[in-house]
C-alpha cells in the first residue's frame, strides 16, 4: 500500500477538515435520522396524552433539582426489572419528554412506574426527610420544596413551546393552563369534568396537605404519582390492536 | 510600506470589533440584568455586564494609549501560561467537588438538604468542572502550544486566542454558577441551558478559527499528526454540541428552554453526544496531547507513521457509532444497540493502535521509566486508556451491558479512563509545561512527582477496584432469585450494601485530590522560579529549551 497517498490529507488543513467531517458525520446520520420515521419508534399507545400543567412543572422541578442523576426512567426488557418495577417502558410512553428522563444509573430504584405505589403523604414525608420513612436510603433531603410556592407564572408559554416542538397541546389546553394548574390541587373546582376531558387520568386533589398555597412539592409529587399510570398494561397487546 | 500600512490597518480594524463585540456584550449583559426573568438570568446577566464591561474598558484603555506596540514575535505564550494556571485550578474544583459528593452517597446527611448543596445540583457541578474546565482548558492550552511548535507558526489573531481563553472561562462560571441554581436542561454532561451553549458556540467557532488559521500559516508542508487529532476533536465536539442542544427557550430572557427532541429520538442524539464527549473531547482530544508530549519528554520518534494514519481515521469513523450501547435493553429498536454493540467491540482495535503507538515510542527509552516520573506519568496514562478501551468494548457486549448498566460499575470504567488517561496524560503535560513556559532550568522538584504519581495511583486503585465490587454486586443483588422464585433483595437492601465501597471510593478520590495539590505546590514553585532541590536528577528534556545542555551522543 502506498501510504504517501495520505500526504494528500496531511498538507492541506482544509482537506484534511473535510475528511473528517465526512468520517464523524456518517454513523450519526445512520443511527439517528432514522428514529424520525420508523414506526416502532413513533407509534402512539392509547392512553399516551401530554402532561396537565401541574404534572409539567413538577417534572420541570424533577428536572432542575438533577433526579435523573440517580434514577431512571426506564425498565429494560428483563425479567428481573420487570418484576420489580412493572411492564418494560415503551417508546411512547415518553415521546411527549422534551427532555428525556431515562437517566443512566440507579443509586436510587427506577422511577418509570413509581405513579401510585406510595401515598401522598409518604412522598411528602420522604422529600422532605428520606431517612425517616426509608432509615437506609442516601437520598439528600428537599425540605425546601414544601416551603417554596410554585412559580407558573410562564405555565403557558412552556405549554407553547412544547406545542411547537410536536406535543398535541390544544387553544384550550393552552388558555386554560393557569386555571388547569390550580384547578389540579382542588377536588371542589367547578371546571372538573372539562379539566378530565382534557386530560384523562389526571389526579386531582392536594398533594402536599397545605391548601394554603401550590408548593413546588404539590407539583411534584403530582408527577410522580402520574409516572407510568396512563398505558393500562390490563388491556395493553404489544402486537398492536391497542394502538392509535 | 504598502504591507507595513496594510498590516497597521488589519491592527486597527481588529481593535475595533473587539471593542465593538465587547461594547455590544455589555449591553446583552445589563438587559438581562435588569429584564431578567428567573434570579439565575438576573445573575448571569450581572456575570456577563462585569465580564464584558471589563473586556469593553481595557480594549478602551489600550486604545486611548495609542496601542502600546504588543509582542507580536515568536510564540504567543502567554494565553497557554493562563491556559496552564486555569488548568491547574479548576482541576483541583472539580476533583474536590468529585470528592465531597462521593462523601454525600457514603453519609447523605453532608447534603445538608438545602437547594444549592445536594448531588443532584452538585453531581452537574463535578461533572462539568472535570470534563470540560479541567480537561478543556487542558486542551486548549497544550493545542495553542502544539499547534504554534508544530506549525513553526505564532498563534493566529491578535485578541482572538484570549478571547477564546476568557470566553471560557466565563462559560464555565455561567455553567457552574446554574448548576448550582438549579439551571439544567439535564442532558448529561451537556446540561448548560440554551444561552450557556450558544455563548459556548461563538467560544468555540473562534477557537476553531484561531487552531485553523495557525494551521494554515504553518512552515512545514506536513500537518504533524497531533494536529489531525486535536482538530478532529475541535470540529466534532462542535458539531455533538450544536445538534444535542438544540432548543426553544421559553423566554429569550429567562434560562428555562425544552430541547427540540423528545423520548427514543432525544435519547439516541443524546447519547450519540455522550459517548462520543468521551470519545471526541476525552480521547481525541488528548491522543493530541500524547502525540506531542510522550515523544517529546522520551525524545524518540512516534513508533509508527502507518499505525498513526490507520488508527485516526478508524478511530474517528467508529467512535460516532457507538453511542447505543448506553441504551441497550430500553425502548431504542434493537438494530440500533445492535449496531451500537458491534461498533464498540471494533472500536477496540484502533484504541489499542493509538495505545500501542504510545507506548511503543519509549522504545529504547523505557529506562527512563525508572528515572524520570514525569515520563511515567505519561506512559501510565496510556497504560490506563488502553485498559479502559478494552473494558469499555466488554461493558457494550449486551449480556454484560445487562449487569452493569445504572451500576457504579460504569461509575468506576468512567475514573479509570478519567483519572487514570484524561488527568495523568494532564498532569504529565502540566509537569512538562511549566518550566517551559515560565523559562526555568528544571521542575522545583522532581521527587514531589513522585510522591504525586503514587499517592495518585493509590487513589485511582481504591476507586476502581471498590466500583467494581459494588457495581458487580448490586447489578447481581437486583437479579438474585431466592429458592421460591422470588426477587431475592429489596432494593434498599442493595443501597445499603454499597456503604464501605462508597467510604472507600471516597478516600481514593480524597488521595488523588492530595496529589493533585502536592503538584500545585509544586507547579508554583517552578513558576516562582524557585531553585530546584533536585535538579541534578532531572533529564534534560525538563529544562526550558534555552537552558537544554545539548545530548551527549
Amino acid at each position: 500500500m502506498d501510504w504517501s497517498k495520505h500526504q494528500v490529507l496531511e498538507k492541506s488543513s482544509i482537506l484534511l477538515l473535510i475528511g473528517i467531517l465526512i468520517t464523524v458525520a456518517i454513523g450519526g446520520l445512520v443511527e439517528i435520522a432514522p428514529l424520525f420515521w420508523l414506526s416502532s419508534t413513533i407509534e402512539k399507545v392509547q392512553g399516551m396524552r401530554p402532561y396537565t400543567p401541574l404534572e409539567l412543572a413538577g417534572r420541570d422541578i424533577y428536572v432542575r433539582e438533577g433526579c435523573y442523576l440517580c434514577h431512571s426512567q426506564m425498565i429494560r426488557s428483563l425479567r428481573d426489572e420487570v418484576e420489580r418495577y412493572g411492564h418494560y417502558s415503551l417508546a411512547a410512553e415518553s415521546m411527549y419528554d422534551h427532555p428525556f428522563q431515562w437517566g443512566s444509573k440507579r443509586t436510587g430504584p427506577d422511577l418509570a412506574r413509581v405513579g401510585g405505589k406510595y401515598s401522598d403523604e409518604w412522598h411528602a414525608a420522604h422529600m422532605t426527610d428520606p431517612r425517616a420513612v426509608v432509615p437506609e436510603s442516601v437520598m439528600p433531603g428537599y425540605p425546601f420544596l414544601a416551603k417554596r410556592e410554585l412559580d407558573y407564572r410562564d405555565v403557558a408559554e412552556r405549554l407553547e413551546v412544547l406545542r411547537l416542538e410536536g406535543v398535541p397541546y390544544t387553544d384550550e389546553m393552552i388558555a386554560n393552563a393557569k386555571a388547569d394548574l390550580e384547578l389540579q390541587v382542588d377536588p371542589n373546582a367547578a371546571a372538573l369534568s372539562e379539566f378530565l376531558a382534557r386530560y384523562p387520568k389526571a389526579q386531582v386533589r392536594q398533594f402536599d396537605n397545605d391548601p394554603s398555597y401550590v408548593s413546588e412539592l404539590d407539583a411534584l409529587i403530582a408527577y410522580l404519582q402520574m409516572l407510568g399510570t396512563l398505558v393500562d398494561f390490563a388491556t395493553f397487546d404489544a402486537a398492536g390492536p391497542n394502538l392509535r | 510600506m504598502g504591507a507595513m500600512l496594510e498590516r497597521d490597518e488589519w491592527k486597527a480594524f481588529s481593535d475595533a470589533m473587539a471593542l465593538a463585540a465587547s461594547g455590544l456584550l455589555t449591553l446583552v449583559g445589563l438587559v438581562l440584568a435588569l429584564a431578567g426573568k428567573d434570579p439565575a438570568m438576573a445573575f448571569h446577566g450581572c456575570l456577563l455586564l462585569g465580564a464584558a464591561g471589563l473586556a469593553f474598558l481595557y480594549m478602551l484603555t489600550q486604545l486611548i494609549e495609542g496601542a502600546e506596540p504588543r509582542a507580536e514575535a515568536g510564540y504567543a505564550d502567554g494565553v497557554i501560561r493562563a491556559g496552564v494556571i486555569a488548568t491547574v485550578f479548576w482541576g483541583l474544583a472539580g476533583f474536590l467537588v468529585g470528592d465531597i459528593i462521593a462523601w454525600q452517597l457514603a453519609f447523605p446527611a453532608l447534603n445538608l438538604d438545602l437547594p444549592w448543596t445536594t448531588f443532584g445540583r452538585l453531581r452537574p457541578l463535578h461533572t462539568s468542572a472535570v470534563i470540560f474546565a479541567f480537561g478543556g482548558n487542558a486542551l486548549i492550552a497544550t493545542s495553542f502550544y502544539v499547534v504554534q511548535r508544530t506549525s513553526f507558526a505564532r498563534l493566529a489573531g491578535r485578541w482572538s486566542p484570549w478571547f477564546v481563553f476568557w470566553g471560557y472561562q466565563l462559560f464555565i462560571v455561567l455553567a457552574a454558577t446554574g448548576y448550582i441554581l438549579g439551571v439544567t436542561q439535564s442532558k448529561e454532561y451537556a446540561e448548560p441551558e440554551w444561552y450557556v451553549d450558544l455563548w459556548l458556540t461563538a467560544v468555540w467557532v473562534v477557537y476553531f478559527l484561531v487552531f485553523v488559521g495557525t494551521l494554515a500559516k504553518r512552515r512545514d508542508p506536513h500537518i504533524y499528526v497531533a494536529n489531525w487529532f486535536y482538530l478532529a476533536f475541535i470540529v466534532t465536539v462542535a458539531m455533538l454540541h450544536i445538534v444535542n442542544n438544540l432548543a426553544v427557550p421559553v423566554s429569550l430572557l429567562g434560562s428555562k428552554s425544552y430541547v427540540i427532541y423528545s423520548g427514543v429520538q432525544d435519547a439516541m442524539t443524546q447519547w450519540w453526544y455522550g459517548h462520543n464527549a468521551v470519545g471526541f473531547f476525552l480521547t481525541a482530544g488528548f491522543l493530541g496531547m500524547m502525540y506531542y508530549f510522550v515523544p517529546k519528554r522520551a525524545e524518540r520518534p512516534i513508533y509508527s507513521y502507518r499505525l498513526s494514519i490507520v488508527h485516526f481515521w478508524s478511530l474517528i469513523f467508529l467512535y460516532i457509532w457507538a453511542g447505543p450501547h448506553h441504551l441497550h435493553y430500553t425502548a431504542l429498536p434493537d438494530w440500533a444497540q445492535t449496531l451500537g454493540m458491534t461498533f464498540s467491540i471494533m472500536l477496540w482495535m484502533p484504541s489499542w493502535g493509538g495505545m500501542i503507538n504510545g507506548l511503543m515510542t519509549l522504545s529504547g527509552a523505557w529506562d527512563k521509566l525508572r528515572t524520570d516520573p514525569v515520563i511515567r506519568l505519561l506512559v501510565v496514562a496510556v497504560a490506563f486508556y488502553g485498559m479502559s478501551t478494552f473494558e469499555g468494548p466488554l461493558m457494550s457486549i449486551k449480556s454484560v451491558n445487562a449487569l452493569s448498566h445504572y451500576t457504579d460499575w460504569t461509575i468506576g470504567h468512567v475514573h479509570s479512563g478519567a483519572l487514570g488517561w484524561v488527568a495523568f496524560i494532564t498532569f504529565g503535560a502540566l509537569y512538562c509545561l511549566v518550566p517551559w513556559l515560565w523559562h526555568r532550568k528544571a521542575l522545583y522538584s522532581q521527587r514531589l512527582v513522585e510522591w504525586h504519581f503514587w499517592i495518585a495511583s493509590l487513589g485511582i486503585l481504591l476507586y476502581i477496584t471498590s466500583m467494581w465490587v459494588s457495581g458487580i454486586l448490586q447489578g447481581l443483588m437486583w437479579r438474585a432469585y431466592d429458592s421460591l422464585g422470588f426477587l431475592e433483595y429489596s432494593f434498599v437492601e442493595t443501597v445499603e450494601a454499597m456503604h464501605p465501597f462508597y467510604v472507600i471510593r471516597a478516600i481514593g478520590g480524597l488521595l488523588f485530590v492530595i496529589g493533585a495539590l502536592l503538584m500545585t505546590y509544586n507547579l508554583w514553585r517552578t513558576a516562582r522560579g524557585d531553585e530546584p532541590v533536585d535538579a541534578a536528577e532531572q533529564p534534560r528534556i525538563a529544562a526550558a529549551p534555552e537552558f537544554r545542555p545539548t545530548p551527549a551522543e
